[in-house]
């Protein structure tokens, strides 16, 4: 298995994995109750996309290393043995994860939460529709299983980004504020990355570049009715894709991978 | 026991002991999470199920009580796979285990599903399962499991559950 292919899952599972974490710190902090139950609801969803994604690298991995290929990923920590979604979740180390660094900011009050969640959302949803139809069955799969649960997380976050958005005045100034926090990370969702681009030469995987239209409208509508202005262009940040990544990541993981780093190979 | 003379219909039937541990009115035929069931020689058994959703905590659990109920009924080498695509939709679901979801009070996914898709502030008309009302609105999209949507009816103020389109 090409070592592009295998970034290209381990790309998909980070970012579902990161933002699935970073929506799970709401657990018991919600605003209200039935909005920490909606959150942490999206933050299992997530999870449970990002364990596929791994499980189906590991298997590459395991099956490319059992045939002795040169081309296998190194992974480092030095594991050995049978690789497996535990340990790339929890054994890679911080420039090792693909995720975009939209993924990774912190959640700061419920308004920047809620548009990261959109701004993610509405690019999942688009890269899965066009996923279901690769060329690799078991990723059409997870893409085909999961666009279900994006559209929910979808029409949930907009929803929330037009209420708070044309809400109040208070809403509406955070709202505002979460907007010019997270723009200038939405530039990278688009921005392939040679693995993505070998990943769509090969019909397994999407080119993002291609998604960036339907994205920008779909955007540009909910934000019309939610009364935010569509921001100008500034200049975006990138890097996350190819492991450079913010501080915030290292703290994600820190707290994500202590037991498995403090206790290797504890289970409950 | 020898399990030389069951056939698959007869595992269907017998995995209608397994419930689902966090909707435990229904089993797992009743989910229709079961694809397939392979019985390939003398005390050997595949089961292919699907989860509902992509992280759902009771697909583990779930795996583990199949695998206890076929080994009590004497098979020796069992496997369970997990299939994701075709992706399981509530339309699976049995009209026994509809019945169910009623009487235990959770409403049941709808037969005609409205708002499978990403269209904004669309309300589906839920059936209250306690007073029959159509008066009925939705609280959160998001209710105690992936699975359900949390509702309130406006004629007897009871809060219940949605077993939400998918």
């Amino acid at each position: 298995m090409e070592k592009e292919c295998i970034d290209y899952l381990l790309h998909l599972a980070d970012d579902s994995l990161i933002l699935g974490h970073r929506n799970s710190e709401w657990c018991g902090h919600g605003p209200v109750l039935e909005q920490d139950i909606a959150i942490t609801n999206i933050a299992l969803d997530l999870i449970g996309q990002a364990r596929n994604f791994y499980q189906y690298a590991a298997q590459l991995i395991n099956g490319s290393q059992n045939a002795g290929s040169s081309k296998t990923p190194p992974l480092d920590g030095g594991f050995g043995g049978e690789v497996s979604e535990d340990t790339l979740a929890y054994l890679r180390d911080r420039h090792e994860f693909k995720n975009c660094l939209l993924t990774e900011q912190p959640n700061d009050d419920w308004a920047k939460t809620i548009l990261r969640q959109f701004l993610f959302s509405s690019y999942q949803y688009f890269l899965y529709e066009e996923l279901q139809g690769s060329s690799t069955p078991q990723i059409a799969a997870i893409a085909e299983k999961s666009l279900k649960e994006v559209t929910y997380h979808l029409r949930w976050s907009s929803e929330w980004v037009i209420r708070l958005g044309d809400g109040t005045k208070e809403s509406h100034q955070k709202m505002m504020s979460a907007v010019e926090e997270l723009w200038k990370y939405t530039g990278e969702l688009f921005e392939a990355t040679g693995y993505e681009l070998q990943a769509a030469s090969e019909n397994m995987g999407v080119d993002p570049s291609s998604l960036k239209t339907k994205w920008e409208q779909k955007v540009k509508n909910v934000f019309r009715e939610a009364t935010l202005p569509y921001p100008d262009k500034v200049s975006m940040k990138t890097g996350g894709k190819q492991g450079d990544h913010s501080e915030y990541l290292s703290h994600i993981l820190a707290d994500l991978q202590f037991m498995q780093r403090a206790y290797p190979n504890s289970e409950w | 026991m020898t399990t030389d003379q069951i056939n698959k219909e007869a595992v269907y039937k017998y995995l209608e002991r397994v419930n689902d541990p966090e909707v435990p009115v229904l089993n797992v035929i009743d989910l229709g999470i079961v694809r397939d069931v392979i019985l390939p020689n003398e005390g050997e058994i595949e089961v292919v199920i699907t989860p509902t959703y992509s992280g759902c905590p009771a697909m583990d659990v779930i795996t583990m009580n199949i695998r206890i109920a076929l080994s009590m009924w004497g098979f020796k080498k069992i496997k369970i796979t997990q299939a994701l695509s075709p992706a399981w939709t509530t339309d699976w679901m049995s009209e026994a285990g509809k019945q169910k979801l009623k009487d235990y009070g959770i409403a049941p996914p709808t037969p005609k599903q409205q708002v499978c898709n990403e269209n904004l502030f669309a309300e589906e008309a839920i059936q209250c399962p306690h007073c029959n009302s159509w008066h009925t609105h939705r609280v959160s999209e998001f209710g105690s499991t992936a699975c359900k949507a949390l509702y309130v009816c406006d004629d007897c103020k009871e809060p219940f559950d949605y077993f939400k389109c998918h």
